[in-house]
């Protein structure tokens, strides 16, 4: 893992801000680009990828109802469905484009880094814009010198999925 | 004004039924039928376990209109009309919470949790005509509760829930039955909205026709994990059934095993013993045979006119208002034994997730399809949606005998009949004849 320098000024080498916003960047333009097996690369062996519902955010996929709790099983299942074309709300496949901002790289444990950022997601389909909204919890790992997601938290702060109607793509 | 005659065409002679497309599309059609269905029927509103203390409370809009429930320091569950009796403000103003009192923030009037008028801020400013006690919260003409289902109906001479719920009633029972300790919702809901009519969605909801090509994706992942689908069983003798006053049931074989109590391997070798127990439980009060129907039957209840339960490996509590005819909300909401815990609770949300809910691998591909349906609409050159699958013949799940009991009864309101037969004629003569 290279040495963080938490706010540092010396341009030549990455704070550990940077190089996290480069990863997330780089998530994001696997996401619009629907370079989905890529994507699906980036997590853990161990991943998990969850988005609560709206009226929940804190919820627990163990005992409250949740939006999305995906394995690493699912997760695959996931990206094979929005890759098929019978993956019908994802067929064709609309438009998006993600805005990541605001991030804060908030814990370090071992190989171990929190990071939680702001959102929008828009999504153009059928005529349609609909804009998701939220923050990022990002808990990366480093793996053989590179950042993994090992765990992936997507929370929304719109009050319904009014103009949605489902949570389609990944966010 | 438009004419309402000869929105259905239901001829059993031939087979044939259709319903004329502007039933989706039309604003006058939406406007009675807020007269004629949702003012006139009995209408879910909320189920006992949510509001669980003494001063819980929750905020919910039913046909429109704005209401809250509240358990009160007595005990009992009350319903609201959600406005301040003084001037029209929304007394609750969050959409939950615990309180024994609720004052509105406008000129400060205060209600205790059971709705009575409990301070007026200078009050003698108010003559001897003012009667404080009359000033109370006022809630729905009716509000009954059905094994913990609590319904309201804004028609005073709306008959009784019993009754209303007809044949429907058996299959709640079987539902609630699975509960050792009761039911209760799962805290966390789905809130969606569909760019289509809400009938499209009672249609969808009981559809067994579309399952197989719509879902494909679904049954990929299930039989990549290993499952088989076995044959069909139904609950009473026929897996789609009108249940009388527009109620109707789709009934067909679970594709995975169900906490309640039907083990899969799946739920993990460590689930095992327990669901055995489960089941073990419901043979001794139930007997077998019913046992069969709560633990390997799944179904898709429809409780006329716009509530669904899906009775599956989950149990899914779905409700569903039109704003416009081309756009409805949706919220749905997971219901489990209050006794169900650990494991076997995370295999049901589980379950809840990979079929259901906006991110499921199925319920995105049916809010495309009513979408598109209703897209498909503006066409306008073809003017009758077909549902006469099966009409000629003893209905099997993919037909679509229980749309049809739906449409019926949703006709006869509209043409201010009120309870109609919604069965389909071929089938009853048939049963007639037997008798």
């Amino acid at each position: 893992m290279p040495e963080a320098h938490l706010g540092g000024n010396d341009n030549s080498v990455p704070t550990l801000r940077e190089e996290v916003e480069d990863f997330l960047y780089q998530e994001a333009a696997l996401l619009d680009e629907w370079r989905l097996d890529e994507w699906l690369a980036l997590f853990t062996v161990d991943g998990r990828y969850v988005v609560p519902t709206t009226d929940l955010p804190e919820g627990d996929p163990k005992k409250e109802l949740v939006f999305i709790d995906d394995d690493m099983v699912r997760l695959r299942a996931r990206v094979e469905r929005l890759k098929s074309r019978h993956g019908h709300r994802e067929y064709p496949w609309s438009r998006t484009r993600r805005f990541i901002t605001n991030v804060r790289v908030k814990r370090l444990e071992g190989h171990n880094i929190l990071v939680t950022s702001s959102f929008v997601v828009y999504r153009f389909r059928m005529g349609d814009t609909s804009p998701y909204v939220g923050w990022y919890e990002h808990r990366l790992k480093q793996v053989d010198g590179e950042l993994k997601i090992q765990h992936k938290r997507t929370v929304l702060d719109m009050e319904t999925l009014r103009e949605h109607g489902a949570v389609s793509i990944i966010l | 004004m438009v004419e309402l005659r000869g929105l259905i065409i239901d001829n059993p002679k031939d087979g044939i039924f259709r319903v004329h497309r502007s039933a989706m599309t039309s604003p006058e059609i939406l406007q009675m039928e807020q007269e004629r269905v949702f003012n006139k029927c009995w209408l879910y509103l909320c189920h006992e376990s949510e509001v669980e203390n003494p001063g819980d409370y929750r905020r919910r809009n039913v046909a429109g209109r704005p209401l809250f429930f509240a358990r009160g320091s007595d005990g009992k569950v009350r319903v609201f009309l959600n406005t301040c009796t003084h001037r029209g403000a929304l007394i609750c103003r969050r959409d939950q919470g615990n309180t024994e009192v609720l004052q509105c923030f406008y000129h400060a009037w205060t209600f205790n949790n059971h709705g009575e008028l409990i301070g007026v801020p200078d009050e003698a400013g108010y003559g001897k005509g003012f009667n404080r006690a009359e000033m109370g919260l006022k809630s729905p003409p009716r509000v009954d509760n059905y094994r913990g289902f609590i319904f309201i109906s804004f028609n005073p001479d709306v008959e009784d829930l019993m009754t209303y719920l007809a044949d429907a009633r058996d299959y709640i029972d079987l539902i609630v039955d699975q509960a050792e300790e009761g039911m209760r919702i799962i805290p966390g809901s789905n809130r969606y909205f569909i760019k289509a009519n809400w009938k499209l969605l009672v249609e969808n909801s009981l559809d067994g026709y579309h399952v197989k090509p719509t879902h494909k994706t679904y049954f990929e992942y299930v039989t990549s994990l290993g499952v088989k689908t076995s044959a069909v069983q139904t609950a009473f003798g026929r897996p789609a059934r009108a249940l009388g006053n527009g109620h109707a049931v789709e009934e067909h074989d679970g594709v995975r095993g169900r906490p309640i109590a039907r083990w899969s391997p799946l739920f993990g070798e460590e689930t095992k013993e327990e669901i055995a127990r489960i089941r073990a439980r419901l043979v001794e009060k139930f007997g077998e045979q019913r046992t069969r129907l709560m633990a390997d039957v799944s179904r898709n209840l429809l409780v006329y006119p716009n509530l669904i339960i899906i009775d599956s490996i989950d149990i899914t509590v779905r409700i569903f208002w039109p704003i416009t005819p081309e756009l409805m909300e949706v919220t749905a909401w997971q219901l489990a034994p209050k006794e169900e815990k650990g494991e076997l609770l995370a295999r049901r949300l589980d379950n809840f997730l990979t079929f259901h809910g906006p991110g499921g691998f199925a319920t995105p591909d049916d809010v495309e399809a009513i979408e598109s349906c209703q897209a498909g609409y503006k066409a306008e050159g073809v003017e009758w949606s077909e549902l006469s699958r099966g009409m000629h013949r003893e209905a099997i799940a993919e037909d679509e005998l229980q749309l049809r009991a739906f449409w019926r009864q949703w006709y006869g309101y509209m043409l201010g009949r009120g309870k109609v037969d919604t069965k389909d004629p071929v089938v009853r003569e048939r049963s007639s004849a037997a008798s």
